[in-house]
């Protein structure tokens, strides 16, 4: 249990401490219980991706950073410093100058995220202007300078669209310019990716490592999509059931990853299918109305154990970098042979960690 | 600019084409109007009623009298009332004219920024006591007759207070202040009801969620951001409101004995006299055209995906 809190001190590379972090949403079916205890670090320039399937609480893990859960969300338990500073104790004023300003994020759908009825340049100046005292002249050439960061050519004329005149992609462009604006400490990232084409994809994720190289911020990139990880995170949170499974460098979950759900996650993906069938996890996840006693993906989980229906697994330390939060990780537990693919990667990486 | 220019005068050509129409049927659906102008027709003689058609030009066949009016028309002469001792209608209606659309515009005006407000508020503060009220409020004002609003307001502020004039058109804003207020409650319950449902939808929107990630207040987001976009669907109400308000309310004018259009209206066509229910006519769809050209321009000001021009 101790190794729970290894990463529990301040670290002065650290920029975002997630603490034990527990958010619920009453709802009529009962108390949701979204977000179950999440701890994280997020360092100076690095960016992390969290990852797990729809309603794992990644998102709703980013929006308590931000402090913009719906109005039946409850913040149970748990702290958020940025920088030292508590943002889950911040009044609303404060917060408002934390947002955009500290931390900004980015959302999902590019074609519903601009209003529709602003200019595009006047959208970008009133981010700018929010948190900074600057006049209209000097927030429109900072808009400037920010629509050519991101990639939008002829910014000038651009300046004066509407977002109806820009494609799904120039539209993510943009909203990413407008969390941009005012030098964030922390980018959060949720799921930009995924309302959009393939090669659109690409061409943002390229913008994302561009971005992290010029900017220095800190991002926290939210996805499903372990592909789109491998591109662009230093490390790697992946959750499942509103608590993080298991977290590591890139390397040690594509690598060596200890949890039977990254096993599963990774034979899931399309590059890694055996025999022209795409594997998937089966069943669905647990009610978090009522969240099971023991191992949260142990009915779907083919190593699972005896114990896993009486105690939730703590995270197991595998390196200083690397947790996993499975009983297969205590010295009782029997080996087990991952899946094929899985096995495979391991192999490959233990040569690699030999060779260096 | 130049596809402005072009998309204007568009739009005029076809008003002009439309109040044509109009002009023509309602020229042709008005001879087949059962009764005479003439009070009293059964006492008068034959030679009586072929000398006084002759003097109106009643004498005539339709499709003559249907030319010269066009022609009259055109030169701005809008012909002679035959029941209000052969007084030219232009002069007739010019004095009746300013009242009604004083008042209508007022009241649109008023009733519109009040509830608009009333409903963003509501929005903000949905399914509060605020929110509440707002609601009763806008239930009420839709489903009260303007005139029971202008009697208690006559009761409370001409009897019993006697803060303000109960009627007549003699002290200048003074004297609109009542029936102002009283032809603003229903565009004011429209308007509230109208923009708190939109607004509801849109501060629910993404948008306006990365307006809050940007770190703006809720008041100063719903401003902004919203009510631009809740707006929409208000101007489409706002245009028939408008007219309908403009070319006078009957019995609101009566009330507070106001010389509005709205009265003269149902005189006229009480008493087949022509003239003016052609004048009224065309009054009441020269400004139904423009308040629905207005309408369309101000779409394209508000929402920019319906702009004529595809680039600046």
């Amino acid at each position: 249990m101790s190794d729970r809190h290894a990463a529990g001190n301040r670290n002065s590379s650290n920029r975002l401490e997630v603490r034990e972090l527990s958010v619920s949403f009453s709802t009529y079916l009962g108390v949701v219980r979204a977000v179950r205890g999440v701890s994280f670090d997020l360092r100076q320039g690095e960016t992390m991706a969290l990852v797990g399937e729809s309603g794992s609480g990644k998102t709703v893990t980013c929006r308590a950073v931000m402090r913009l859960l719906a109005k039946n969300a409850s913040l149970d338990s748990g702290s958020i410093s940025l920088d030292g500073t508590d943002l889950l104790k911040l009044n609303r004023r404060e917060m408002r100058d934390v947002r955009g300003n500290d931390v900004a994020m980015i959302f999902q759908d590019p074609m519903t995220s601009l209003n529709p009825t602003m200019k595009i340049g006047r959208q970008i100046g009133e981010a700018v202007r929010l948190h900074n005292n600057v006049s209209r002249a000097k927030a429109k050439s900072r808009a400037l300078e920010l629509l050519d960061l991101v990639g939008i050519e002829d910014p000038a004329r651009r300046y004066h669209q509407y977002p109806h005149q820009f494609s799904g992609g120039q539209r993510q462009r943009v909203v990413i310019a407008i969390a941009l604006a005012c030098d964030p400490k922390v980018l959060i990232a949720d799921e930009p990716t995924t309302a959009l084409d393939v090669t659109m994809q690409a061409q943002i994720l390229d913008l994302f490592k561009e971005l992290k190289r010029r900017t220095g911020a800190s991002i926290l990139f939210v996805t499903h999509d372990l592909g789109v990880v491998a591109n662009v995170a230093d490390r790697v949170a992946v959750m499942y059931a509103g608590r993080i499974v298991e977290i590591g460098t890139s390397d040690e979950i594509f690598y060596d990853p200890r949890h039977p759900y990254t096993w599963g996650l990774l034979s899931s993906l399309p590059a890694l299918a055996q025999d022209g069938r795409l594997y998937a996890i089966p069943g669905a996840p647990p009610d978090l109305i009522y969240p099971p006693t023991g191992d949260a993906f142990a009915p779907r989980n083919e190593y699972a154990l005896a114990i896993d229906d009486l105690a939730e697994p703590p995270l197991i330390r595998v390196t200083p970098t690397h947790y996993a939060a499975t009983w297969l990780l205590d010295p009782r537990a029997p080996a087990v042979e991952p899946p094929p693919e899985v096995a495979r990667r391991q192999r490959l990486y233990a040569d690699r960690q030999v060779n260096i | 600019m130049k596809r402005w220019a072009l998309y204007i005068s568009r739009r005029l050509l076809y008003m002009a084409v439309t109040l044509w129409l109009i002009i023509t049927a309602t020229f042709l659906l008005m001879s087949l109007l059962p009764g005479s102008p003439y009070n009293y027709r059964d006492q008068l003689s034959q030679a009586q009623i072929d000398i006084l058609d002759q003097k109106y030009g009643l004498n005539q066949p339709l499709a003559v009298r249907y030319v010269t009016y066009l022609r009259n028309i055109l030169h701005g002469d809008f012909g002679i009332s035959l029941q209000f001792s052969d007084q030219p209608i232009t002069k007739l209606l010019a004095n009746r004219v300013g009242p009604s659309m004083r008042l209508g515009l007022q009241a649109v005006a008023f009733g519109t920024v009040v509830g608009t407000i009333l409903g963003v508020i509501a929005a903000m503060r949905q399914n509060t006591w605020i929110d509440t009220f707002s609601s009763l409020f806008a239930i009420i004002g839709r489903s009260t007759p303007n005139f029971v609003v202008a009697v208690i307001l006559q009761f409370t502020f001409a009897v019993s207070l006697k803060l303000l004039p109960i009627g007549l058109w003699k002290d200048g804003f003074r004297s609109t202040i009542l029936p102002t207020l009283a032809l603003s409650i229903s565009p004011m319950a429209d308007a509230a009801r109208f923009i708190r449902t939109e607004m509801v939808e849109v501060l629910g929107s993404d948008y306006i969620e990365l307006a809050r990630a940007k770190g703006m207040s809720e008041t100063r987001l719903a401003f902004t951001h919203g009510l631009r976009n809740a707006l929409i669907p208000l101007v489409t109400i706002i245009g028939p409101m408008t007219v309908s308000l403009m070319t006078g309310s009957l019995v609101v004018e009566n009330i507070f004995a106001i010389p509005g259009i709205g009265e003269q209206f149902t005189k006229s066509i009480l008493s087949n006299d022509y003239y003016t229910i052609m004048a009224v006519t065309i009054l009441y769809s020269s400004l139904l055209l423009a308040v629905i050209f207005v309408m369309d321009v101000l779409y394209q000001v508000i929402d920019p995906r319906v702009r004529v021009e595809a680039d600046a």
